[in-house]
């Protein structure tokens, strides 16, 4: 249950990565940007890959009647993520520390993933929903209109995971370090769960 | 795109390994792989050269940029002369890199690049050239590729013998080809013999920003310097300059200057004489000269009237300056990357002579003078001799080196480009130039460290080498390889302008510093507008501010109203793009200037003064977007006794 406990701290502690690196980021390269625009999602907003792609994505995007891409302010997301993370992170952490003292049943470890599953299918529904709004709610008096082939407005939503491509541009999203570092940190607490049980299943 | 990249070479590498023994053999045995002088230049789509060159354009007064092996042409750099292409010495930002004490002077006829060196080698920041015509330098920033400063040079004319740099960029050289009263005044041409003066300027170079300041000025004899180069490696610290019409004729040079059977090398120890200048050496002297400053964050040039140089008569400082005997009105002076030898290429000579420095300094020290010109004491041509090619072609020009121990000489008479050995004097090989061959290049010619695989030699004459335009066409270079033992001809490409020399560097010492936007958080323009709340227009008597921006696709303001007849607009321009490759033109219909082109970040002022009464549009010129078309306003010109107030809107 000790080597239980302290993957468990390691898995949870890896969440912490997010605060450093992206959790996602999005490339859009088109023709003549050989050098592919770039976002980059971190838990507390959105930057750009290099100083000026934001403002230069947002340039393009005014052709087609897109919104510019929020600042961290104006999303209540950038201000919740920070504080769900950092409040699992503890969460593992302090579980982890009770496995190790044999003070708590390593089913908490399973429960600490399930949750943060939840939390993370949540947070995916709500990205989504986002990147919906974001390629779909154009403005009515936007310069260039693109239907689709039954006259329904064409959507520029990019992708929420993968590569699509939407008129001139080639767009892939995907995790990026800090969302890897999540997937390996909520993968070792799972691990966690299989050795605590193992070690309760030795010992009778 | 990195993935393939490094699965591609993977495979290559692979492959190598697999095929190395085979290689060997083909190379060794077949020569018609290596004939395949195709390949050797082509630059397959997308992919890059390996060699940028800076090639003068002579009286066009510019200089353009090439990428070799390819020969192709990727940029024009407006140094001396007006551009209308981009606006440069017409917008108000830039017409103060043209002034001179002279006045305003919109055209040169630009000669010899050098670029930067640190420690001998080339370092990639700068790229000088001279205006000949009307004595200046110019300093081009390799980041920008734009001119940045322009310094003229007095007391000096016909600005030949130069922009050469020591091998610290301590000093960019000029030397006068014309002798002149010194200080200007009115006498008789016939009086030219001791009165005229020939000038040698050394211009201190700032080494963090590249700014320059005229040391001092050396007041050789009135002989005609025509070329020169650095010491380098021992001999830093000095300077040698070719002359000719030592016989200080004044009319009918072609014969009267040509009558001596040796001019001289001017040897010239600038350690000694900035030694004491810096100790208060040398005269201050009444002139005026320009000197012209082009900043990056006010995106705009200064014009600063400089009153008085220090000038230093040689015979002040003994030891300074001798004078080498040199066969027959030497044009070329070469120095090789290890500084021992001196090559006069006397231009009527049948023999190319080579000088030895160490052989100088031995002579100097047993004091073994011939004589003594103007108190400067001349050598013994003998004495300083290293050697001779015998007979190696007709009319020597210019000489090269290849870093390992050979030297390249151009001969315009016969035609050709000799290759020859240093120390042994043999002639190697040689091979034609197509026509008349004036400069030639090796990257890295003149430092200490050439990069001897390419070689490009640039004709005078042009003829039937491309399809006919008439009697006027573009001057043609050959490009060689020189990496094996015999040269081979590659490719030959025209031209801009007169190419005289050009200088050439591996592109990966210039490539990754070239910038591709000014920030417009570094934009210091003192009429910049940052965003559509910036954007006004001011009147000031019959004077119009217009504060405007441009980004994709559109103006702001684009309709303006309340300027009249008889007003001065001045169009003070933002691009506001912060996109790599997005500038913005700005034309206004009957503008006698030119039209703008406005770099991402930039700002630029374009005047004009509207002649009649109407509404008369502008647009952007550059095709910047899919909405290009729509980029375009109008200003409404009223009659000058109107009393219509000046607006402004866009979108209303």
């Amino acid at each position: 249950m000790k080597k239980a406990g302290i993957i468990m701290i390691i898995g949870s502690l890896l969440l912490l990565g997010l605060f450093k690196f992206p959790l996602w980021n999005i490339m859009l390269g088109a023709p003549q940007y050989p050098d592919p625009l770039g976002m980059n999602i971190y838990i507390q907003g959105i930057k750009g890959v290099e100083e000026f792609d934001l403002q230069n994505i947002d340039g393009l995007n005014h052709y087609i009647g897109m919104k510019t891409i929020p600042k961290a302010e104006e999303m209540w997301e950038f201000s919740v993520f920070p504080k769900v993370i950092l409040g699992m992170a503890i969460l593992g952490v302090a579980i982890g520390l009770l496995g190790f003292f044999e003070k708590l049943n390593y089913k908490y470890f399973l429960g600490w993933f399930l949750l943060m599953s939840i939390l993370g299918i949540l947070g995916m529904y709500d990205f989504n929903n986002w990147l919906v709004d974001y390629g779909g709610n154009l403005d009515p008096h936007a310069i260039i209109k693109v239907t689709n082939p039954d006259g329904t407005p064409m959507s520029y939503k990019p992708p929420l995971i993968g590569y699509k491509k939407l008129l001139n541009f080639d767009v892939d999203s995907w995790p990026h370090i800090g969302g890897y570092l999540m997937f390996i940190g909520m993968a070792l607490t799972l691990i966690a769960f299989w050795i605590g049980r193992k070690a309760s299943l030795r010992t009778p | 795109m990195k993935k393939i990249l490094k699965s591609t070479l993977a495979i290559v590498a692979v492959f190598a390994v697999f095929t190395s023994c085979n290689n060997a053999d083909k190379s060794s045995n077949s020569g018609a792989l290596s004939s395949n002088n195709a390949e050797k230049v082509y630059i397959a789509p997308g992919e890059h050269d390996s060699h940028y060159a800076f090639i003068s354009g002579g009286y066009s007064g510019n200089l353009t940029v090439y990428g070799l092996p390819s020969g192709r042409m990727f940029k024009e750099i407006p140094v001396f002369s007006q551009f209308p292409t981009n606006g440069y010495g017409y917008s108000e930002e830039t017409k103060p890199m043209l002034e001179t004490s002279y006045g305003f002077v919109p055209w040169d006829d630009s000669h010899h690049p050098d670029i930067s060196q640190t420690k001998g080698k080339l370092d990639g920041r700068w790229v000088f050239i001279n205006g000949n015509n009307t004595p200046r330098i110019a300093r081009i920033s390799l980041t920008t590729f734009e001119t940045e400063e322009i310094i003229e040079v007095p007391n000096s004319a016909g600005n030949h013998s130069s922009s050469f740099i020591t091998e610290n960029t301590e000093y960019v050289v000029a030397g006068t080809r014309f002798s002149v009263p010194v200080p200007q005044k009115d006498i008789s041409i016939k009086d030219y013999k001791g009165n005229f003066k020939g000038a040698l300027s050394f211009i201190s170079v700032d080494p963090e920003h590249g700014h320059m300041d005229i040391k001092f000025q050396v007041l050789m004899p009135g002989f005609n310097y025509d070329l020169s180069h650095p010491g380098r490696g021992k001999s830093h610290g000095w300077f040698f300059f070719t002359t000719y019409n030592t016989e200080e004729a004044n009319s009918l040079l072609e014969v009267n200057a040509s009558q001596n059977d040796k001019d001289f090398i001017a040897a010239i120890n600038w350690k000694k004489i900035e030694e004491y200048v810096n100790n208060g050496g040398g005269t201050m002297m009444p002139t005026e000269y320009a000197h012209n400053v082009y900043d990056d964050d006010t995106h705009t040039a200064t014009s600063t009237m400089k009153k008085e140089v220090r000038v230093v008569n040689p015979t002040e400082v003994p030891g300074a300056v001798y004078l080498i005997p040199t066969p027959k009105s030497p044009h070329g002076c070469d120095v090789d990357p290890s500084g021992e030898y001196i090559v006069g290429n006397g231009k009527l000579s049948a023999n190319l002579t080579v000088h030895s420095f160490t052989k100088m300094l031995d002579a100097i020290k047993n004091e073994k003078f011939a004589g003594e010109a103007y108190d400067i004491p001349i050598l013994n041509f003998e004495d300083v001799l290293a050697g001779s090619v015998e007979q190696p072609g007709l009319g020597p020009l210019h000489t090269e080196f290849d870093g390992k121990g050979n030297a390249y000489t151009t001969f315009f008479i016969s035609s050709e480009v000799v290759k020859w050995k240093l120390g042994t004097w043999e002639v190697i090989d040689r091979k034609p130039t197509y026509y008349s061959v004036g400069h030639l290049t090796i990257p890295g010619g003149n430092s200490a460290e050439p990069f001897g695989k390419y070689m490009f030699a640039m004709n005078k004459i042009t003829k039937d080498r491309y399809l006919p335009t008439g009697p006027e066409m573009e001057h043609s270079a050959q490009l060689y390889d020189i990496s094996g033992d015999k040269m081979e001809l590659l490719l030959d490409f025209p031209t801009h302008g007169e190419p005289h020399y050009a200088a050439a560097i591996p592109a990966e010492i210039v490539k990754n510093n070239s910038r591709k936007i000014f920030k417009l958080s570094e934009n210091e323009h003192p009429k910049k507008a940052l965003s559509d709340a910036d954007t006004k227009i001011v009147r000031d008597g019959k004077n119009v501010h217009v504060y405007m921006t441009m980004i994709r696709s559109h103006f702001s303001p684009d309709n303006i109203e309340g300027v009249k007849v008889g007003d001065k607009v001045f169009f003070h321009i933002t691009n506001l793009e912060q996109d790599f490759d997005v500038p913005h033109g700005f034309a206004m219909i009957g503008a006698r200037n030119a039209e703008l082109l406005i770099a991402p970040g930039q700002t630029r002022t374009l005047t004009w003064e509207p002649q009649k009464v109407g509404v008369w549009p502008f647009y952007c010129t550059d095709f910047c977007s899919a909405l290009h078309q729509e980029m375009q306003g109008y200003v409404r010109v009223s009659p000058a006794n109107s009393d219509i107030e000046l607006s402004w809107s866009l979108g209303e």
